[in-house]
């Protein structure tokens, strides 16, 4: 199924044509969503069979190209529409594909009677037929055909009630915001290539890859190289500062924030770094950028993930921050750490978001979670999910997210520091407590709402068995990458599985110290202790000791305003940035320069002409004497000025 | 060189066509319409038959057509195409009947004076791309500014004459100075050869030979009268003016291919006569174009009037296209020359989309309208793919450009430097803001303004085939843009190879 992987592309295209040109017509929803999510399952399954063929071939050979046509051929770039089938590729593509599939099944309940149901269905393919681009394409401009087209499907999801408003401001606002930190990011994503080309003379993978191995490049050049496709990578998956689109981008529909803002499209950046480990490895300094970014951005995130109400707006904060956590992994040269959090992750935070999802959708659209409470009594299945992904998210031992997680902080120790390590376990503590805050609020204690005017009531199959689905994958997805403390020396399956990857930038990396199983165990404990700690202590404070949450804020005013209003970010940026912008645009460049300097020197010119004609036309009078008194007079300058000459 | 006809024929076409519609009856508007359209479609399918018949691996002019025309000045009616002139061609003949056809009702009154300017204008757009004698070259230059001036003056807005008047003087200026050092060329030539000619082709090989000195202002002021053109940072402000006033065609005509011939005019003329000073001069003009991406974008993004916002941004993308030309490496050449081709496409299609609401309100200011998507939802998405493809998104014209623009400065070694890139590529994120903020306010949101329920209705059969070429144009640039890159590569690489091989030395 290797040869066929393409289908996985034009699928999904071939529903966004059907269902965007036709969708309208059709009006039949179940027509339209089944169409909308059979081309994802067929692509799910293409890539089932591609890995399972791959899998079977030895580990030198998994590498394949699968080549359609040429895109761009000029001078020495030779650009072609082809799809690289590697571990790497096959592993995301399982999540888009697997986790994509779902979440369209998913939406035929959600956006049951919208009245742009096709044209929801046909932005979601195209959103898929986008990121699977962006994943096999086997060059840097096919990767960034994706990266643009996810960036495009975000834009229009986000914006999908466009008449709606959203907080502060309008849906179109969050929708144009997040296209425009995104394309902030892409500016250094195009920057990346360009150094790439006039350094390799390529831009496809495995050639600039080879020969960035072996080329004599300097140091400084990888590192410019890696700072600016680093820039790209912040843009796409919200790190500091380019984060703060992604809490706007919550203005869309919840299956839109699962699969794009939660599971798939923002991990595109750690998928970019992690493909390039070879260059990010040819330079230790951007390295130690990127973790320390990762870093802050997980701890930032998690603080203002604590203070929030919005049921989203603490989910997208979550994400952000465990984004955060991926560079951290990847910063530290744990490469393949990176990537089995962004599987985990896709696993549980997709969860958490449909169940969000389900939860609004019965509170009729609230999604404040002081207004919620017990609802555990009235929709058991989206509770018993949403607490498995709770429970996962915060690494309990066993689940998906410990797995991962608990890797992730042993690397940020081991080949990082203490630091980074201690940092990443408060995060950790910070992220068990802000999500049991937001399941206590929501699942237990009384109900916060009025009953007369809301019943809550389960959702749908058709809803509720992809949070089962994905409730197991949350549950079991760990175990394909148990650590080797735990599963013997090369005993972690999906790190065999991925090392032909990042086995050139492994070799890159300088050699780091050896640890004892000893410290890896006692980090282990002390974080997941701390972890339960954090999750017994929020479901305390919030089923019965509310008043203590509620001093807290008040002792800790400042904080709490300055976390409760996302440390002032926008408004800093509104200041800084925009509004200088827009006001030198307009009252400086145009106002001033265009109509008064340039078209000031036009127009003067021209009046110039106007009076120096209308002082000249006086002369002629049409009195003939007149001008033979000038004509002598010309003749006898001409003649005066021939005499001088001689 | 093989003689052929081909291309006299095309110029035929609508000057026949023009001459003949003479004898039309101003009341039979209806049939002055269709005959304008099949006289233009005429020259599209004569256009297509020149580019099948193209041999595109060939380097050199094809298609060469000379004869003596002025005996004691040596001047000659001599034209011919090379992939840059086919493709340019291509471009007008495609573009001038999807105009015509787009002012089917917004032309009610003269309308056999209108049609008759706008093939005569087709023939001066033909003519600057297939002439390779100065002379001649110089003819069709002027007398394209004859039937703009008067599209704009007779059909435009309320302050057409203003416009008309500063449209026709600043690039009369211009051209002035060219025509000053075209005549200096000619007699230049006859000092070096013993006869006067103003043969492009010779003045190949004699351009490079003038002092430096001379030949710096030779350079500038053929410079001077293509930039006006472009129109380049700062010599831009007639642009908006221009096409504001004019009526939809025009502007369409204007920014699709009026702008080119300034940039057709520096890969002309200014590269290969002068390829010392070009090189020289690189630097300075790059910085210009750079101003030119960031300050047409800002500007465009603080408009207050859809047209006005249109207009401004292409200062912004022409600025692209002049880096790309001075940048002197193939792929940003090559680039510079699809992305005149793209312009055309896309802004082309914003002009026509802002004309057709304009139609239906007469109102072009954004302030006006408000959540149109509601009501409009067809128009909606054209606009939506329009401003993609203007924003360069990839997959879609715009990006194969102002990618490989970018990509060529980057490692120009006229430039050396990679600011120009790191300001150019700016760009891209500015035509993202002042686009899609525009969408925002008239498409977004709810209905604004009550009145528009009524006045809107949304895009017509008619309409929609003026669009859908267009659109199909710009997918296909997108998605398999060899066929437009291969008809350009040779013909790119010849210009190149002629200016390294007199500043190789200079670059060291």
């Amino acid at each position: 199924m290797i040869d066929y992987i393409y289908l996985t592309v034009l699928l999904p295209l071939l529903g966004f044509l059907i269902n965007g040109l036709l969708g309208p017509k059709i009006k039949n929803e179940k027509l339209i969503g089944i169409i909308g999510s059979s081309t994802v399952g067929i692509s799910f399954l293409v890539v089932l069979f591609a890995l399972i063929q791959t899998v079977g071939l030895p580990a030198d050979q998994r590498t394949n190209v699968v080549e359609l046509f040429t895109w761009l051929n000029v001078a020495g770039l030779n650009i072609k529409f082809a799809y690289l089938v590697d571990p790497l590729s096959l592993t995301m593509a399982m999540v888009v594909t697997g986790v994509g599939f779902l979440i369209h099944v998913y939406s035929i309940g959600y956006m049951h009677g919208d009245k742009a149901f096709w044209k929801f269905f046909a932005y979601l393919n195209l959103f898929i037929f986008a990121m699977m681009n962006l994943i096999l394409g086997d060059n840097f401009v096919v990767l960034f055909l994706g990266w643009e087209g996810v960036g495009l499907c975000s834009y229009l999801l986000i914006g999908f009630w466009y008449e709606k408003n959203f907080e502060k401001g309008t849906v179109p606002q969050a929708a144009k915001k997040a296209f425009i930190v995104n394309r902030i990011g892409d500016f250094g994503f195009l920057l990346g290539m360009f150094l790439i080309y006039s350094t390799f003379d390529s831009l496809n993978f495995l050639d600039v890859f080879s020969k960035a191995e072996y080329f004599p490049v300097s140091e400084a050049t990888f590192g410019l190289i890696a700072i600016f496709l680093f820039i790209g990578a912040k843009g796409k998956s919200a790190q500091i500062p380019l984060f703060v689109w992604l809490p706007d981008a919550m203005a869309g529909p919840t299956p839109v924030s699962a699969l794009i803002h939660a599971a798939t499209m923002v991990t595109a950046g750690v998928y970019m770094v992690a493909r390039a480990s070879i260059i990010f490895a040819s330079a230790p300094a951007v390295m130690t950028v990127v973790a320390v970014i990762g870093m802050l951005t997980a701890f930032f995130a998690a603080t203002i993930g604590l203070v929030q109400n919005d049921i989203k707006k603490v989910l997208a904060y979550s994400t952000v921050s465990q984004l955060g956590y991926m560079f951290l992994a990847l910063g530290v040269g744990a490469f393949s750490a990176g990537i089995f959090h962004v599987m985990t992750h896709a696993f549980f935070k997709a969860l958490l978001f449909l169940g969000a999802g389900s939860i609004i959708h019965s509170m009729h659209e609230e999604q404040n979670i002081q207004k919620y409470g017990n609802l555990k009594k009235y929709m058991p299945k989206t509770f018993i999910t949403f607490v498995i992904a709770a429970f996962a998210i915060s690494g309990f031992p066993g689940l998906s997210g410990f797995f991962s997680k608990d890797e992730i902080l042993w690397y940020s120790y081991a080949n990082g520091n203490l630091f980074f390590w201690i940092v990443g376990a408060i995060t950790a503590v910070l992220t068990a407590f802000y999500m049991f805050r937001l399941v206590t609020l929501t699942f237990f204690g009384k109900e916060r709402f009025n009953k007369s005017e809301k019943h809550p009531h389960e959702s749908p199959a058709v809803m509720t068995i992809p949070l089962m689905i994905l409730a197991f994958l949350a549950v079991v997805g760990g175990y394909i990458g148990i650590p080797e403390i735990f599963s013997g020396e090369h005993g972690n399956v999906f790190h065999n599985w991925l090392m032909p990857v990042f086995a050139a930038a492994d070799r890159k990396m300088a050699v780091y110290g050896t640890h004892t199983h000893l410290e890896e165990i006692v980090l282990m404990v002390i974080s997941v202790a701390a972890a339960l700690g954090a999750i017994y202590a929020a479901y305390i404070i919030y089923t019965k000791r509310i008043e203590v949450a509620n001093k807290t804020a008040s002792k800790l005013k400042g904080l709490y305003t300055t976390l409760f209003n996302k440390y002032y970010v926008d408004e800093a940026y509104e200041f800084a940035v925009i509004k200088p912008i827009q006001k030198g645009s307009e009252k400086l460049l145009w106002k001033f320069f265009d109509v008064k300097i340039v078209d000031g020197i036009v127009n003067g010119a021209a009046s110039l002409v106007d009076v120096v004609s209308s002082v000249i036309r006086k002369m002629q009078t049409g009195v003939a004497q007149f001008y033979l008194i000038i004509m002598s007079l010309g003749i006898a300058l001409v003649l005066f000025w021939i005499i001088l000459s001689l | 060189m093989e003689q052929s006809a081909l291309l006299t024929y095309l110029i035929l076409i609508p000057f026949a066509g023009s001459i003949i519609l003479f004898a039309f009856k101003e009341k039979h508007a209806q049939l002055i319409r269709w005959f304008g359209l099949f006289v233009s479609g005429l020259a599209f399918i004569l256009s297509l038959v020149i580019y099948f018949s193209f041999d595109a691996a060939k380097p050199g002019f094809q298609f060469t057509h000379k004869v003596l025309w002025i005996d004691s000045l040596n001047v000659s009616y001599h034209v011919g195409a090379d992939g840059i002139s086919v493709l340019l061609i291509l471009l007008t003949t495609f573009i001038t009947p999807l105009t015509l056809l787009s002012s089917w009702k917004s032309i009610q009154k003269k309308v056999k004076m209108f049609t008759i300017m706008m093939l005569f204008l087709e023939v001066g757009m033909l003519g600057v791309f297939m002439s390779l004698d100065i002379f001649l070259f110089y003819i069709f230059w002027e007398v394209m500014l004859i039937p703009m001036y008067f599209i704009i003056g007779i059909w435009g807005g309320e302050q057409r004459i203003y416009a008309s008047v500063k449209f026709f003087i600043y690039t009369m200026f211009g051209s002035l100075l060219m025509l000053v050092a075209i005549i200096w060329l000619a007699v230049y030539a006859s000092e070096v050869t013993g006869s006067f000619t103003t043969d492009l082709l010779e003045l190949y090989k004699i351009g490079p030979t003038i002092a430096r000195d001379t030949q710096n202002w030779m350079f500038l002021a053929f410079l001077l009268s293509f930039a006006i053109k472009v129109p380049l940072f700062p010599l831009h402000t007639w642009l908006p003016d221009a096409h504001v006033q004019a009526p939809t065609a025009g502007s369409v005509i204007l920014a699709g291919v009026l702008l080119k011939m300034g940039t057709y005019g520096m890969l002309r003329f200014n590269l290969p006569l002068f390829p010392q000073s070009a090189m020289q001069y690189a630097p300075f003009i790059s910085v210009l174009a750079v101003i030119g991406i960031i300050y047409g974008a800002l500007v465009a993004m603080v408009q207050t009037d859809m047209k006005k916002l249109v207009a401004y941004s292409s200062v912004s993308h022409l600025g692209f296209v002049v880096l790309g030309i001075f940048a002197l490496t193939e792929e940003s050449i090559q680039g510079a020359v699809i992305q005149m081709v793209n312009h055309g496409l896309s802004t082309g299609a914003l002009f026509l989309l802002v004309g057709i609401v304009y139609e239906r309100t007469h109102r072009r200011e954004i302030s006006y309208y408000g959540g149109i998507a509601k009501l409009v939802p067809v128009y909606a998405t054209a606009m939506m793919i329009a401003s993609l493809s203007s924003i360069g998104l990839p997959g879609l014209n715009g990006f194969i450009g102002e990618f490989l623009i970018l990509l060529g400065s980057f490692k120009s070694q006229s430039l050396d430097s990679w600011w120009f890139v790191i300001f150019g590529a700016t760009g891209v994120i500015f035509a993202a803001v002042y686009l899609l903020w525009m969408y925002e306010r008239v498409f977004f949101g709810k209905v604004t303004n009550p009145k528009l329920e009524s006045e809107l209705t949304d895009l017509n059969k008619r309409e929609l085939l003026v669009l859908i070429p267009i659109f199909v144009l710009i997918v296909w640039i997108g998605i398999y843009p060899s066929t437009f890159l291969n008809l350009t590569e040779v013909s790119t690489q010849s210009i190149l190879q002629h200016v390294s091989s007199f500043t190789i030395n200079l670059l060291n």
